[in-house]
């Protein structure tokens, strides 16, 4: 690994009695992409909050370019950006309106033209002048992945980016996050339960179960090893307990 | 030194929200309809009741549009606070919240943003039914000169400091405390003495009044525009009591923030 961006150790999460997010530890490279994949409640969404510094953790220790996030967060903020299909956008604003209040947030100067720039690039053009509010929910997720790249981010960190989208919108959005992998070199942390998504774009994939990475490895390894054909069945081999196949 | 002080780009992020107002402002003018609305309505009642006293009350002649006054600043400090929490509400009605703290806009900014916010919301409320009592009522609050700069700016601080005690409730509680936001700032009416000076109150409850700025502020009223003095010393406990319900206010506001960064709230905020 060329460049760690993120370094995740020993992380931990508990809602009062509730363990959330348990020793969970783990790097990203530079221009690798990693997915927390696992069933709901285990723990996806509060580890990619934890790295966001939107929820403060329990235990352990979140480094992101170089920084302490817990200490140094606003030092780290401008260079990452987030996406989730359970956050939204003032309704009521166009989605030119809104994108150009997230610019200003993150400081960007020729906002106007970046914006312009990601509607052609997202087919949001004639989009702009809409209310977000009336929007598909496919369209709203463009919109927030456009909101994502605004500031051109060395992370991104991805929320379910495909829920609830229909498979050819789902499998526009990959590509289009492929593509400006490759072009700007960026990581991408996401979490996702669509196996599918986490096999074609993830370089790791981070197994958790009940708040912990039970299993982790490149797509194909983890498949050899469970002996199974792809990721769905070793989902669901970890699920239910059933050992890898080479162990 | 201040965050403004030590990032140069904290005035832009602040314009940003104020930019996301304005834009829903420019979306719903319903919502300008709305801020004028209660003002307006309030004037005039009270306009009409002071015109129905003054023929019956020698002194209501004497202290012509005290009532009118009254219900006018009363007004400031009501929108005010609204004007803050509103502003807060809308973040959470649209689960904006998640997307406003993973950019690099910090809290202080973000309650910055929401003064700014009230002190436009309790200006647009207000002066277009003070400047409707002129041809109504032949009252004009303008006449209060400076006084009425420095009245205004007191309750304007006033309803930051409870706006941000509210605000606070908002973020530790959730859409669950919404009600307070709209009720909570009435308690502070009979106590206040907006109508009515405050050897009216038993005495018991005179301490409880003495400890509102908004109190200091109607017995500076009625000195000016009934005894033609401005009370200093009212204006100066006034501002004094103001710092200090501005730094609970601020003080809770933060750790309201820190709490639901505990609890994970911040995600979740608006469901």
């Amino acid at each position: 690994m060329d460049e760690t961006v993120i370094r995740i150790n020993d992380l931990s999460k508990s809602f009062g009695a509730v363990a959330a997010v348990q020793g969970v530890s783990f790097t990203l490279g530079r221009g690798q992409t990693a997915g927390l994949l696992g069933g709901n409640g285990a723990g996806k969404t509060t580890t990619i909050g934890m790295l966001l510094g939107l929820i403060v953790p329990s235990g352990g220790s979140v480094e992101i370019l170089g920084e302490d996030m817990l200490r140094h967060r606003h030092r780290v903020l401008p260079r990452l950006n987030f996406s989730s299909p359970y956050v939204d956008f003032p309704n009521r604003l166009k989605v030119r309106e809104n994108l150009m209040v997230f610019a200003q947030l993150y400081g960007l100067r020729r906002a106007r033209a970046r914006i312009d720039e990601l509607a052609a690039d997202l087919d949001l053009t004639r989009l702009l002048d809409q209310k977000t509010g009336s929007l598909s929910s496919g369209q709203k997720t463009r919109v927030s992945v456009a909101k994502a790249l605004l500031n051109r981010p060395e992370i991104l960190l991805l929320d379910e980016p495909t829920a609830s989208l229909d498979p050819d919108t789902a499998d526009w959005v990959r590509g289009y996050l492929e593509t400006y992998q490759r072009a700007t070199g960026a990581s991408i942390l996401l979490a996702s339960h669509n196996m599918a998504e986490v096999e074609r774009l993830c370089d790791e994939v981070l197994m958790m179960k009940q708040g912990r990475i039970v299993d982790s490895g490149a797509p194909a390894a983890l498949i050899a090893r469970y002996g199974r054909h792809d990721l769905e069945e070793v989902f669901l081999d970890i699920a239910r307990n059933r050992k890898a196949a080479a162990q | 030194m201040t965050p403004l002080d030590r990032d140069p780009r904290a005035i832009r992020r602040i314009g940003a929200l104020l930019l996301r107002h304005a834009y829903l402002m420019r979306s719903s003018p319903t919502r300008l309809f709305d801020l004028m609305y209660w003002p307006l309505l309030q004037m005039v009642v009270w306009g009409f009741i002071t015109v129905f006293l003054a023929r019956h009350s020698s002194w209501m002649v004497q202290a012509g549009g005290v009532l009118i006054g009254a219900v006018l600043l009363w007004d400031v400090l009501v929108r005010g606070q609204f004007g803050m929490t509103l502003s807060l509400l809308e973040e959470m009605w649209s689960r904006n919240l998640a997307n406003l703290f993973v950019s690099p806009l910090r809290t202080i900014e973000f309650a910055l943003s929401l003064m700014i916010l009230s002190m436009l919301r309790s200006l647009f409320g207000v002066v277009p039914a003070a400047l409707l009592a002129i041809p109504l009522f032949a009252y004009s609050i303008f006449d209060l000169g400076p006084a009425l700069v420095a009245f205004w700016a007191v309750l304007t601080m006033f309803g930051w400091g409870v706006g941000l005690v509210i605000s606070a409730a908002l973020i530790r509680f959730g859409l669950a405390a919404e009600s307070y936001a709209w009720a909570s700032i009435f308690v502070l009416a009979p106590v206040s003495g907006v109508y009515y000076p405050i050897d009216t109150l038993p005495a018991w409850l005179r301490p409880i009044s003495w400890a509102l700025p908004s109190t200091h502020v109607f017995e500076g009223m009625r000195a000016v525009m009934i005894d033609h003095v401005f009370r200093w010393g009212l204006l100066g406990s006034a501002l004094a009591l103001n710092v200090i319900y501005l730094a609970l206010g601020i003080g809770l506001f933060l750790l309201a923030f820190r709490s639901a960064r505990q609890r994970g709230a911040l995600l979740h905020a608006g469901e």
